[in-house]
């Protein structure tokens, strides 16, 4: 078959629709405005900071190249360029120093003769080249090592306790009956109508009389207890058979292997959706941390990327680099485990 | 060979939890025969509902008192009874329209600024979802690939949405270099009050959209096919068949999605506080930020009038949410 019409060709096999031109200009569009600025993030942190500030920009990164040029007996690592010389010529050559909008250039094979080029005469030679300094310096030289750290401690201690907690709290909830249940359950809702952006400033001062500021606890204690997570789970053990539990309870199990061997593992699915949400939550958290902490040594990545663009608004080059470091964890879950994201929401709501 | 390995690993993974959860076995029992099924049932709901407790409903608690006290002291013990001074002045207008008029412009000026980027934001957002939803649920090719691209933004951080935004936006950024291409007249679009409320709304409308797509997504996979056959069947056109087939059976889920998205978009903060640090003035300065500023990031910290303006922002939250959990039942019974 012609490879355009295959392209081309609608399921269904009718005529073409003004729907379909509709259908492929939202999809082209919006791969482009979704996908683009992440693509461009990474593409600019791989720039060097001269070439950050050219406008207009290149797509993809380069490097420029350089030469190693023996003046006056001194071996110098000198610019590369393109350079149309006096007589007309087009040459590469390196350049020595520059003086005004005239450069001193010479040839590297014979650096006797001195050109002189107008600097709009000449244009840098250079490849497409990937800047990891970028990327190393932070990481050594900015404590970022550090933010990642503590950004994987919260991430992974938050997700830990709200699984524990959440579920058990979603086992007594689905699995007895007992009075007040309700009353609990009540509770839980209203929760929901509680968000943190609401309760900043007395969370503050609980979290300071429990004496957790400065303290990555004081970030994630307030966080674990997710009533989306405790709804989930029970919403998923209420379909459990409570012959199950009958059975284990007729071979003498106690209530915590009930929970712990029997409910726990047969709500594997639920969990695995609620600890992937936790993790991004988590991951991505910042308007909290940024207040509970105030020491440099504990930021968290968000907090330390959010100081750090404060302070260096010029270093763009640092900052570029960092964003994709913290976006890289959420990109690899994207990638690997975005089916079972999207299920999730789907069946529940859940963000 | 490669399944086993899989095996190994998983086990020698949760060969420690699972020792953990036998050694607690024998305290517990010992628990329960103590305290019966009810001690274990306390046992399984305390640490949760300890924690919900402490950082939620005590906070809740003291929200209240703190927004009748005054001066600078963290903790009530030390604070002041001001009465209803805090509300008064956050209330207290001679025109609630005009923010000059206002004891506390800038409250006002965060209110109203809230109110456009919600009326403005809900709306751009519920029109994307749904035309992305229509369009996903339409027989194309590579479905989840273009779910997938969708849903990308929802994931990331709002601080590395911000600043990938503020990269782009910047008046050397690329943005301007495709109008440029194009010989159109650049612009600063962060420094200029009207482009930065815009950019503060197209960047929270693309870091969400697949977020309520997906939902309006999974509404629209629940209405059956063969409605739509025997429409066909009867010569209805498409255009009638949406607006009488689809419309009136997605509407549930529609009126969730608006409902979820104005409880998100009135505590805007973190993607805009990013991007335009509430500026340039006050042209971004959204409530979220105003209690952050009054209540943390000033230098004299007044609890007591961030305290208020949270109860007023918790009271629409309140309502929007009463709202959304009715309508979430009147869907599920539907």
């Amino acid at each position: 078959m012609n490879p355009i019409r295959f392209l081309f060709r609608r399921k269904g096999g009718k005529g073409w629709h003004w729907t379909d031109l509709v259908t492929w200009v939202w999809l082209g569009t919006g791969l482009l405005i979704m996908f683009g600025p992440a693509l461009w993030l990474v593409l600019s942190s791989f720039k060097s900071p001269t070439q950050l500030a050219e406008f207009p920009p290149t797509i993809l990164p380069y490097v420029s190249q350089t030469a190693e040029v023996g003046i006056n007996g001194e071996v110098k690592e000198l610019p590369l360029y393109t350079a149309v010389t006096e007589d007309g010529q087009v040459r590469t050559l390196a350049e020595v120093r520059r003086i005004g909008t005239v450069a001193q250039m010479v040839d590297p094979d014979a650096p006797d003769t001195v050109y002189k080029v107008n600097i709009n005469d000449r244009r840098p030679v250079r490849q497409v080249g990937f800047e990891i300094e970028n990327y190393l310096k932070p990481l050594q030289a900015f404590n970022f090592g550090l933010y990642l750290r503590n950004s994987v401690f919260v991430t992974t201690v938050a997700t830990l306790i709200t699984l524990l907690t959440n579920s058990m709290a979603a086992f007594a909830l689905s699995k007895y009956e007992f009075r007040g249940r309700n009353g609990v359950m009540l509770l839980i809702v209203a929760t929901l109508m509680i968000p943190l952006s609401v309760n900043l400033v007395p969370l503050y001062s609980v979290v300071s009389k429990l004496g957790l500021l400065n303290s990555l606890w004081g970030v994630i204690l307030p966080t674990v207890a997710t009533p989306t997570g405790v709804f989930l789970l029970r919403q998923y053990m209420l379909t459990i058979p409570d012959e199950l539990i009958e059975a284990a309870r007729m071979d003498k199990a106690s209530e915590w292997q009930i929970y712990w061997r029997i409910v726990l593992p047969l709500t594997a699915p639920a969990l695995a959706v609620l600890a992937i949400f936790s993790v991004v939550w988590r991951w991505n958290d910042f308007l909290w941390p940024l207040i509970v902490l105030s020491r440099k040594e504990l930021f968290t990545l968000q907090v330390g990327l959010n100081t750090f663009a404060g302070e260096l608004n010029v270093q763009w080059h640092f900052i570029l680099a960092m964003t994709v470091a913290t976006m890289i964890p959420v990109v690899v879950v994207f990638v690997f485990l975005q089916r079972f994201i999207t299920a999730g929401i789907a069946g529940t709501g859940l963000k | 060979m490669r399944s086993d390995v899989k095996t190994w690993i998983g086990a020698g993974v949760t060969a420690p939890v699972r020792l953990l959860a036998q050694m607690a076995d024998v305290p517990l029992r010992q628990w329960q025969r103590l305290a019966g099924r009810g001690g274990m049932i306390g046992f399984f709901l305390l640490p949760n509902m300890l924690i919900f407790g402490v950082f939620v409903l005590v906070p809740l608690g003291i929200n209240f008192a703190y927004s009748v006290t005054g001066g600078t002291a963290v903790f009530l013990p030390d604070r002041s009874y001001v009465g209803g001074a805090n509300f008064d002045r956050l209330l207290d207008c001679t025109n609630h329209f005009d923010p000059n008029s206002c004891r506390d412009d800038v409250f006002w000026i965060a209110v109203w600024n809230t109110v456009r980027f919600v009326g403005l934001q809900v709306t751009a957002m519920t029109i994307c979802a749904m035309i992305t939803a229509l369009i996903l649920n339409s027989k194309i090719r590579a479905r989840a690939f273009w779910r997938a691209v969708f849903f990308f933004p929802v994931l990331l951080s709002p601080v590395v949405v911000g600043l990938i935004w503020r990269w782009i936006l910047q008046r050397q950024g690329l943005l301007n270099y495709l109008l440029y291409q194009f010989d159109a007249e650049q612009v600063n679009w962060l420094t200029e009050r009207g482009w930065a409320f815009t950019a503060a709304v197209g960047v929270s409308v693309w870091a969400h959209v697949g977020f309520y797509a997906l939902i309006l997504l999974a509404g629209l996979q629940a209405i059956p096919r063969d409605l739509y056959e025997a429409a066909e069947m009867d010569g209805t056109k498409p255009a009638r068949a949406f607006w009488r087939i689809t419309l009136p059976l997605l509407w549930p889920n529609l009126l969730v999605v608006i409902v979820l998205s104005l409880i998100r978009a009135v505590q805007v903060f973190d993607e805009v506080y990013v991007l335009t640090g509430g500026g340039p003035g006050t042209s971004t300065l959204y409530l979220t930020q105003y209690i952050y500023e009054v209540g943390f990031a000033s230098t004299l910290r007044n609890s007591g009038v961030a305290s208020a303006a949270s109860l007023l922002m918790g009271g629409v939250l309140v309502v929007l949410t009463l709202l959304q959990l009715g309508l979430t039942r009147w869907r599920d019974r539907k």
